[in-house]
């Protein structure tokens, strides 16, 4: 089962993901070995594969720079869940179809170590050491789409905006976190 | 209900006559800003597959700034990937080295970008030209790699906060303060998604200058942009710059458009404001605290303008920075450099004791020209005092109006820029 880091702290931003100094790369396996790096230089050391991010609020804030995502993925970080997340960084991970799940209470539920169960279709995550289990908000269907697309890129290439807005027009959540918990809350009674 | 005008920008952008928000649309995009950080690896996925074209080269604006002059190998590489897809491209708009500066500041100035237009950037402070009453935002590589491709961007319909702003701002205070007063007040993520739309007699009365350096920080708010619309001043700054009114579409919030949150701020209140480390909410009032500093730096795409540098003048004139201090000026473009040094600016800050530097985002995020060392504490008219962000993770950033940052320079400790007047005394003395 993966393993859970926990950077608990609200506003974990770019610049901390991956420093502007080893932006002269865009190639993931360049930017793994700084993920992290002014939060916790062991950080990129000690994930293993799939391995899975908790962090507090608006994670991701700060700089548009993708290479937040790819620094983290190369590092070989399966998916991140947070209460929120900063729009660019929300936006960045819908493009690549990297995970970004939001989750009221995420941080309190787990300690830097635990093991996780995550269920992308039940959308639950449960931690193993103490049983608790925890609901995020469902992903998109656009960005389930883009998922399957391949990509942002892919996705435009193959769709024409008619089929995207029909697709997605009253999708649910979408691009950012908006902000609260509560609202988060609010969404989730809104498909309840 | 009626609509903000970020959602009539979008609307007409996405072929709707009416849009609300969290309704997702393909939009648009009028224009695409490209530098030579991001730009590269949207080129190289297009390149991977198969999409390497343009959507129209007429509109696409290309303006290394990031990392120039390279200050390594890797990106000097990064700044000739650029430029030689620009020729091979025939992009229209470059602004290379020596003829540019950084790019928003470039930008807002070119005679290209126009009120009612849709603007994209694989940049954060793209939002920055909401000031010209335009819907401008930053995006990552992948969107921006879209945009290159086909002019077109998703978007969710953004919700709006309304921010009014009224009284006169005071003697020495900037709209710089009233922003760090504004993120203090809503929080990092306070406009997480949202258009921050700025309204109110105090934002008639400010030059564009002052707008841009507000809709520049909506990021650190969260935000999606800032915007202001459109009004005499902007139309007078167009028109010097070749754009005439009817050229373009103004359009305004309806007296029934829905806001999400409103904001009421008394600019008369609003002290000369310094963010402490290391989120820009972290506002407290300048000089409060006795807070030596060995770094001074003036510049960046939200204070380098020229109307900055005559008030880092107005202080440095007759004095010197302190000992122990190193402070570092920033013109924005080379326009700015040139405006700078035929005024007399670059004299006061040679005699002064200030490094003057090229165009360029520098040390803002720590790339070259003055990043900070370990325990180095700078006061900084730059955006952004995240851990790391201008260099070494244990030093310390606090965010100022460039009239804070050269009192501050001066005192050796940051300072409240009133008690410096321009006669060269001290009102403390």
């Amino acid at each position: 089962m993966p393993k859970v880091h926990v950077f608990g702290r609200d506003h974990i931003n770019t610049d901390e993901i991956i420093p502007a100094r080893h932006l002269t790369t865009d190639v993931e396996a360049e930017l793994a070995p700084y993920a992290m790096e002014d939060y916790d230089k062991t950080f990129a050391a000690r994930v293993q594969p799939g391995d899975i991010i908790v962090a507090g609020a608006d994670f991701g804030c700060g700089s548009s720079r993708e290479h937040a995502v790819w620094a983290l993925r190369g590092a070989g970080i399966g998916a991140v869940i947070a209460p929120n997340f900063a729009r660019i960084y929300y936006r960045n991970s819908i493009n690549n179809g990297f995970l970004a799940l939001e989750c009221a209470g995420i941080v309190e539920a787990f300690q830097d170590g635990d093991e996780a169960d995550l269920d992308l279709v039940g959308g639950t995550i449960a931690n193993l050491r103490t049983g608790q289990k925890l609901t995020f908000v469902p992903v998109a269907q656009f960005a389930l789409d883009v998922q399957k697309a391949g990509g942002w890129l892919e996705y435009m290439r193959d769709h024409d905006q008619a089929a995207l807005e029909a697709e997605t027009l009253n999708a649910a959540s979408t691009e950012a976190g908006h902000g609260h918990p509560g609202q988060v809350a609010e969404q989730e009674a809104h498909r309840a | 209900m009626g609509m903000t005008i970020s959602e009539k920008i979008l609307a007409a952008h996405s072929g709707h006559a009416h849009v609300v928000p969290g309704q997702l649309t393909e939009c648009t995009t009028d224009w695409v800003l490209c530098h030579e950080i991001t730009t590269p690896a949207a080129l190289r996925m297009l390149e991977e597959r198969g999409m390497d074209k343009v959507f129209d080269p007429s509109k696409i604006v290309a303006i290394p700034d990031h990392s120039v002059p390279a200050m390594n190998i890797k990106a000097a590489k990064m700044y000739q990937k650029l430029k030689s897809w620009v020729k091979e491209k025939g992009i229209e708009h470059f602004y290379d080295v020596g003829r540019g500066g950084i790019a928003h500041v470039v930008l807002e100035n070119t005679g290209l970008v126009k009120p009612g237009q849709t603007l994209v950037s694989g940049d954060s402070h793209t939002c920055n030209a909401g000031a010209l009453g335009m819907f401008a935002t930053g995006v990552g590589s992948t969107d921006l790699a879209g945009a290159i491709y086909a002019g077109r961007v998703w978007f969710k319909i953004p919700e709006t906060m309304l921010i009014r702003v009224t009284g006169d701002i005071q003697p020495g205070v900037t709209p710089k303060d009233i922003v760090l007063e504004v993120i203090k007040r809503i929080g990092a993520d306070g406009a997480n998604y949202m258009v921050m739309e700025w309204v109110g007699d105090t934002i008639d009365r400010l030059d564009m200058e002052g707008r841009f350096t507000l809709t520049n920080m909506a990021i650190e708010a969260g935000g999606k942009t800032g915007i202001v619309a459109v009004d005499d001043t902007t139309r007078a700054y167009l028109s010097a710059r070749g754009i005439e009114p009817g050229s373009y579409t103004e359009y305004t919030s309806d007296p029934d458009a829905n806001y999400k949150v409103v904001i009421d701020i008394d600019a008369s209140k609003v002290e000369p404001t310094v963010a402490y480390p290391h989120i820009p909410s972290n506002g407290r009032v300048a000089g409060v605290d006795k807070i030596a500093v060995t770094h001074a730096y003036v510049g960046s795409c939200t204070n380098g303008r020229i109307g900055d540098l005559r008030d880092v003048a107005r202080i440095l004139k007759g004095r010197k920075v302190a000992e122990g201090v190193q402070m570092i000026v920033v013109p924005a473009t080379q326009a700015i450099w040139k405006q700078a040094a035929q005024e007399g600016l670059m004299e006061i800050f040679v005699d002064a004791g200030a490094s003057v530097s090229y165009p360029s985002c520098g040390a803002c995020l720590g790339m070259h020209s003055g990043v900070l060392g370990p325990d180095d504490v700078c006061i900084s008219s730059t955006n952004r005092n995240f851990v790391g962000r201008m260099g070494d993770p244990t030093a310390q950033i606090y965010l100022a109006s460039p009239a804070t940052v050269a009192a501050s320079a001066v005192a050796g400790f940051i300072a409240d820029p009133r008690a410096y007047n321009a006669d060269g005394s001290n009102a403390a003395d």
